[in-house]
């Protein structure tokens, strides 16, 4: 279970770390839009570019980063098969029965499947270098404004906070569930399909207890501190911007700009 | 089967910014027939030396072993660690770790979190069929069933089509403990048996654990943190600090050392509190550090000093 890293916090005191949770919000909104403005390679090669030095100044390895790919690659397979086979285009360089390859289908495919791995990478960054609590914090802070239109914004941010929480918990509980089952001569690690579906149930079931028990308790432990809300409450920790936030700031809004720039005057391969 | 362990090491999630060093050359020998005791301060190793044992943790390979201290030049080699259970040598890949694990079992901390089947009798079978090579018929699993039940204080005619989910607490840790046995493991391995039970419910596990040592298991050797709990059961104890072995004693010479165990943080036996406060007041009382053995002891002190006061 340790090779799901997508929203796994990882400890380093680098620049990236330190930005408002906000600002990183905001940063990965713009880049996200930056990533589908850009539609040649020169923009998406401007995102990339953008992307590793964050990754560096992040100081979070490489490797580590790259496997949140896993999570998305029958998705990321399944698509380009899909362009590459099906969109017409002038240069034919195959063809058979309905499925035909062009040179306009491998760019697509290719740019596509890029915009793909940008957009997971640069959203796993989020949660590679920000706790779940500031997190969380910095949503509660950008929603405040739809409380006006009554939407239960502290609630909602404290639903997040406690499902990105567990996520580490329950699978160390996997963890154990699995080491006691294998104590009892369960065989987890070998067999087919219909063996590894039969095995589930053992882990599944202590699982799901596991989380009800837990998901009880914590409501009891909140209700015996008197959580009632955000009513009068205030925060321990204090959300500032400062001249990295800033710096941030203008890094985005270069890149936008530079895209848009570049869709304008080198255009689209085709 | 003996259990040998030597030079063991383990850290987890290495070489990353989680990395934990949990044990650190361990070197311990359990004898067939002991009824052995491995105490610590909580974070000192003990689970993860105890899961080595039935190969849910693996050592790494002689030749990674070589090959890790290769890079610092100049120093001799570390020697290579050990595991053998019986027969079995834990160091070696080829291993049969299915085969070990039936001769080894293990009941993890709150076992009862592990049950999942619709009725006590199919979470209890779970181990016996996962285990045995051929196909067992009904009757051979109820037989083996009713007698792991039985052993563990439980009616198997009463408890077999029941929910294992609508017993009480205690009986739900006698299932989860009967559906490691029911495979009749020589060597039987309990992390904290006893917590989160009442006291009653501690004596009574207690009680079992002799009751299988008598009559089910050769070898029992259970995690603890209560001193009282080893004071009264075990043959010997090792005491485990920040992943290394500190004493390997039967408890009567270990209790004695009450200053150095404070040292490390644990708790002495009661007994073990009243001998050193006697000492203190120049009373010596040389016990084995058992309530009953303790008692009779300041009796027959204070019999053969009628000046003195001996208040037990
Ligand atoms: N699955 C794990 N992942 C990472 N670190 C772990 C894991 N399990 C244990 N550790 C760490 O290894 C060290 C030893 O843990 P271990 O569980 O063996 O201690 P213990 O003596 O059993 O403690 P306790 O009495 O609290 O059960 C601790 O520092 C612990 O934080
Ligand atoms: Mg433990």
């Amino acid at each position: 279970m340790k090779d799901v890293t997508f929203g796994q916090y990882y400890p380093r005191d680098s620049f990236v770390h330190r930005l408002d949770p906000r600002m990183k919000f905001l940063f990965l909104i713009a880049y996200i839009v930056a990533i589908f403005l850009a539609t040649n390679f020169y923009g998406l090669a401007v995102c990339t570019a953008v992307l590793i030095a964050i990754i560096a100044l992040a100081r979070v390895p490489f490797g580590k980063v790259l496997r949140s790919i896993r999570g998305i690659l029958v998705l990321l397979i399944f698509t380009a098969l899909l362009n590459i086979l099906f969109v017409d285009g002038e240069t034919v360089y195959a063809q058979w029965w309905i499925f035909v390859i062009t040179r306009e289908g491998l760019l697509f495919a290719g740019l596509l499947s890029l915009r793909l791995v940008l957009l997971v990478l640069c959203s796993s960054m989020l949660t590679f270098t920000t706790t779940p609590v500031a997190l969380t914090d910095g949503v509660e802070s950008l929603l405040t404004p739809l409380k006006w239109i009554k939407l239960p914004v502290h609630a909602l941010a404290l639903v997040m906070s406690i499902a990105l929480r567990m996520i580490p918990v329950l699978m160390d509980e996997v963890d154990r569930i699995k080491n006691a089952q294998r104590a009892r001569g369960a065989d987890l690690d070998r067999g087919g399909l219909m063996h590894k579906i039969r095995t589930t149930i053992p882990i599944l079931v202590p699982l799901v207890l596991s989380a009800l028990r837990r998901a009880d308790e914590l409501g009891d432990a909140m209700d015996a501190r008197c959580y009632m809300g955000d009513k009068h409450r205030t925060k321990y920790k204090k959300l500032h911007f400062t001249w990295r936030d800033l710096l941030a700031f203008l890094v985005g809004a270069v890149l936008i700009t530079g895209v848009v720039l570049l869709r304008i005057y080198l255009p689209a391969p085709f | 089967m003996r259990i040998v362990a030597e030079h063991l090491s383990y850290t987890y999630n290495e070489k990353s910014p989680f990395e934990t060093a949990a044990l650190h050359d361990v070197t311990l020998t359990i004898e067939e027939g002991e009824f052995f005791g491995i105490i610590g301060h909580t974070g000192s190793g003990k689970s993860t030396f105890v899961q080595h044992l039935n190969g849910l943790i693996r050592l790494p390979a002689s030749l990674k072993h070589a090959k890790k201290h290769k890079a610092k030049k100049g120093q001799p080699l570390p020697p290579a660690p050990v595991l053998k259970v019986g027969e079995f040598d834990l160091s070696d890949k080829k291993t049969d770790f299915r085969a070990l694990r039936r001769h080894v079992g293990m009941v993890f901390q709150y076992p009862e979190y592990q049950l999942f089947a619709e009725t006590v009798r199919d979470d209890v079978a779970f181990g016996l069929k996962n285990f045995s090579e051929k196909k067992l018929t009904e009757e051979e699993i109820d037989s083996a069933v009713c007698a792991a039940l039985e052993v563990v204080g439980l009616d198997f005619d009463e408890l077999k089509e029941q929910s294992p989910f609508e017993l009480s607490g205690g009986q739900k840790r006698r299932v989860a403990i009967a559906g490691v046995i029911v495979s009749r493991p020589e060597i039987l391995i309990l992390d904290e048996p006893a917590a989160g039970l009442d006291p009653l419910g501690k004596k009574e596990i207690l009680e079992l654990l002799h009751r299988l040592h008598r009559e089910w298991c050769k070898t029992v050797v259970i995690v603890s943190h209560d001193m009282d709990e080893i004071s009264e059961n075990c043959t010997r104890a090792a005491v485990f600090s920040e992943g290394s072995v500190k004493y390997v004693l039967p408890p009567k010479e270990l209790f004695r050392r009450t200053e150095e165990l404070t040292a490390l943080g644990l708790d002495v036996p009661l007994t073990a509190k009243l001998c050193a406060a006697l000492r203190a007041r120049g009373i010596d009382v040389d016990c084995d550090f058992t309530t009953e053995d303790f008692a009779d002891k300041v009796l027959a002190y204070a019999a053969s000093h009628p000046k003195k006061e001996g208040d037990a």
